[in-house]
């Protein structure tokens, strides 16, 4: 579903490469981790695939089911169906949440060529998946992240991709900052989405999101390379002994 | 000061006051009884004292006011639109105007238990009258420390207006609807507000009412007393406008006044406040949308000179295309006005880098226990949160009026009465989505 080859993206304000070559593929129903040290390159990713202003891609090409993500709007990537939790969920005073969200599953309803949802439903639905989420409805009338906790943020993400069922989902460092019940919470929350025809790609610096988000592949990425792949036995030796080891092994 | 400085003003004065006797020339005073001509006298001498702005006027900086004041009314084409006017779900006592003119045929009778309705240009045909308490008195008040001659030249010729005396709580806003028809319409009008001891009235206003538009609203706010403001100034155009509006608040007393402004040449509106009771409260409050040829000013005097009284400003301008925004804004503390609480905000969200924001808070305070605040900033949209937005799926131009809009909000909040707010909200939508096409 996700086929990115040979991606390259430098800064458009300094010539500054940060992504170097990176070729991965998500198959529908997997779920792909990402870690890898401060600074390698992985938000960067994420908000190239989702089309983030300030990056230019100089190599490489990267499509969802076969359509070339790089050209299209960052709204129409979203309508494709790609889904990027931010790592630093953005505040926008003055915008319900829920007006927020009504707006934004419309859109992609509309893009889709579906008709739009109507106030009651939408409302049954939000109210539903923010009590799983543990989400309440004070929340929901709130300035979009205005004033939430740093956990409140990463969970009203992921309120978003439940409401708009992506078929492509990109965590970015969901759980950091999340309490132990909280990344429960959050995991229990993918793992509902989880099905054979989604894909997730889960950037983490901790082994334990992945305990409960069990991921089929991992891969450690290092000054903007994917400089290993394996299994989830990967995170654990991440985990027990740091990057260091594992990049002497690459250099070797 | 040197002697030629002050021979250079005595010169660039004695221009004005001669421009202002050509202005004046062929005018004449509309007809009335006894104290409206006194009122109409008395200000046609302080205009003659003051003379009409000049392009040199400190208060004028930003703001050319030769189009407000000369003779010949600069064309403004009526806008033709089919959409339905703003509060038109709102149970209310409608009072039209076409072109600056009262139109009884349009207007529902001036009946409404709790308030007293008149026409001014029968009420100045009495001797003796209630507004003559009021009518120019404010404006009077309000020209010192600062003058205001556009609005002496309003009360000596207005001739046309409403007096509104409010005895209790109104059961519905009074209306008022300026519908512009002639292209060459050059308006005045002047309206006086009184409410006694604990009544509560809401005045509403809306459409372009002319070419050109001198407008003055004296409001006098007995103690306990609420008056609640909304005015959308009309769509067209090449429509221009000065208005004031001269408040009094009693003890007690809440002055709320929201204004919308989208489109027009060139639109002036002063507010000018005084508290002359202990715990009023004063929110005025602005919202403007400007697009290419269009320069609006907000200029708002509030003086505090009672105990313990709250006041906010908060105005807020969209700007693009080269459109012009104006805030001056002034919070004058009087000796003596303790607990003053007052807070002024005027932010521009500038669409492109052709337009500009011209502003100037200030505060003026001679008592020591007070808390005053000002803010003024200029920005464009938020980057970062317009890809949020855009990565949820939600297209640029609509994402951009989001957040557009959130911006507006702050403004639109002060509006106490949700239904009214809600209406203004739909009209900021609807301009919004007109101009993605
Ligand atoms: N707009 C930018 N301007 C300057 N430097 C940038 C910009 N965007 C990314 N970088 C740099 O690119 C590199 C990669 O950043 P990125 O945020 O992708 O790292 P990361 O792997 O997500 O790190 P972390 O684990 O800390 O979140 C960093 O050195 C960062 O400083
Ligand atoms: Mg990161």
């Amino acid at each position: 579903m996700l086929e990115i080859k040979g991606l390259k993206v430098k800064l458009e304000e300094e010539d500054k490469e940060i992504i170097k070559g990176v070729d991965l593929t998500v198959e529908p129903g997997s779920v792909h981790a990402i870690m890898g040290p401060n600074g390698s390159g992985k938000s960067t990713l994420s908000y190239v695939l989702s089309g983030r202003p300030g990056y230019v891609v100089t190599d490489g090409t990267a499509t969802l089911d076969g359509e070339n993500l790089l050209d299209l709007e960052p709204e129409e990537r979203a309508a494709l169906g790609l889904f990027l939790a931010f790592q630093y969920p953005v505040e926008i005073p003055g915008v319900g949440n829920m007006t927020f969200l009504r707006t934004a599953v419309n859109a992609q309803r509309k893009a889709r060529g579906q008709e739009e949802m109507n106030a009651t439903d939408f409302l049954k639905l939000i109210r539903a998946k923010a009590k799983d989420l543990k989400i309440d409805a004070e929340m929901l009338k709130r300035p979009v992240n205005v004033g939430f906790s740093g956990g409140e943020k990463k969970r009203n993400e992921i309120l978003q991709m439940a409401m708009l069922e992506p078929k492509m989902c990109i965590l970015d460092e969901t759980d950091s900052g999340l309490d132990v019940d909280a990344m429960k919470l959050v995991a229990d929350g993918v793992n509902a989405l989880r099905d054979t025809g989604r894909g997730f790609l889960v950037i983490t610096h901790y082994q334990r999101l992945l305990d409960h988000i069990v991921p089929d592949v991992v891969h450690i990425m290092s000054d903007g390379r994917i400089v290993k792949s394996g299994g989830p036995e990967l995170a654990i030796e991440v985990e027990k002994n740091g990057y260091a080891d594992l990049m002497g092994e690459v250099a070797a | 000061m040197s002697a030629q400085v002050q021979s250079k003003r005595a010169q660039l004065k004695q221009a004005k006051l001669t421009a202002t006797e050509e202005r004046l020339q062929g005018l004449s005073l509309p007809g009335g009884g006894v104290w409206a001509t006194e009122a109409r006298q008395a200000a046609l001498a302080r205009l003659r004292e003051m003379g009409l702005p000049g392009r040199r006027d400190e208060y004028w900086k930003f703001t050319r006011p030769d189009t407000l004041i000369q003779e010949e009314v600069p064309l403004a084409e009526v806008f033709v639109h089919d959409e339905s006017p703003v509060f038109d779900g709102i149970d209310r006592l409608r009072i039209v105007f076409v072109d600056g003119v009262f139109n009884a045929a349009e207007s529902d009778p001036l009946d409404l238990a709790g308030v007293e309705i008149e026409r001014l240009s029968d009420a100045a045909q009495a001797d003796i009258h209630w507004a003559r308490e009021v009518f120019g008195k404010l404006e009077a008040r309000g020209q010192s420390p600062v003058e205001r001659p556009l609005s002496s030249f309003n009360t000596a010729f207005a001739g046309d207006g409403i007096l509104i005396r409010a005895t209790g709580r109104a059961e519905k806003p009074v209306s008022l609807i300026y519908r512009h028809e002639s292209e060459t319409s050059d308006a005045m009008l002047h309206h006086v507000v009184r409410l006694e001891k604990g009544a509560n009235l809401t005045l509403l206003e809306n459409g372009p009412a002319a070419a050109r538009l001198n407008k003055v609203l004296e409001v006098d706010i007995a103690d306990g007393a609420a008056f609640h403001h909304v005015r959308a100034q009309g769509r067209d155009h090449q429509r221009r406008a000065v208005t004031h509006i001269f408040a009094r608040l009693g003890a007690d007393s809440v002055f709320k006044s929201f204004t919308l402004t989208v489109n027009g040449t060139l639109t002036r509106n002063e507010c000018v406040v005084e508290f002359t009771g202990d715990d009023g409260a004063a929110h005025v409050a602005g919202a403007c949308l400007g697009d290419g040829d269009f320069h609006h000013d907000d200029t708002v005097f509030i003086t505090h000179d009672a105990v313990a009284c709250e006041s906010r400003q908060v105005f807020k301008k969209v700007l693009r295309n080269g459109a012009t925004g104006v805030f001056q804004g002034k919070i004058l503390v009087q000796p003596g006005a303790q607990k003053t609480d007052g807070y002024q905000k005027s932010q521009s969200l500038l669409l492109d880098d052709d337009s500009q924001f011209l502003a100037k808070p200030e505060l003026e305070i001679y008592a020591d226990d007070v808390a005053c605040s000002h803010g003024s900033t200029s920005g464009a949209i938020d980057e970062e949160g317009l890809f949020y937005l855009r990565s949820r799926g939600i297209e640029e131009g609509p994402a951009t009026d989001l957040l557009t809009l959130a911006f507006l909000a702050e403004a639109v909040e002060e509006i106490e009465d949700e239904r009214l707010a809600e209406e203004i909200t739909g009209r900021l939508e609807g301009w919004l989505a007109r101009r993605r096409g």
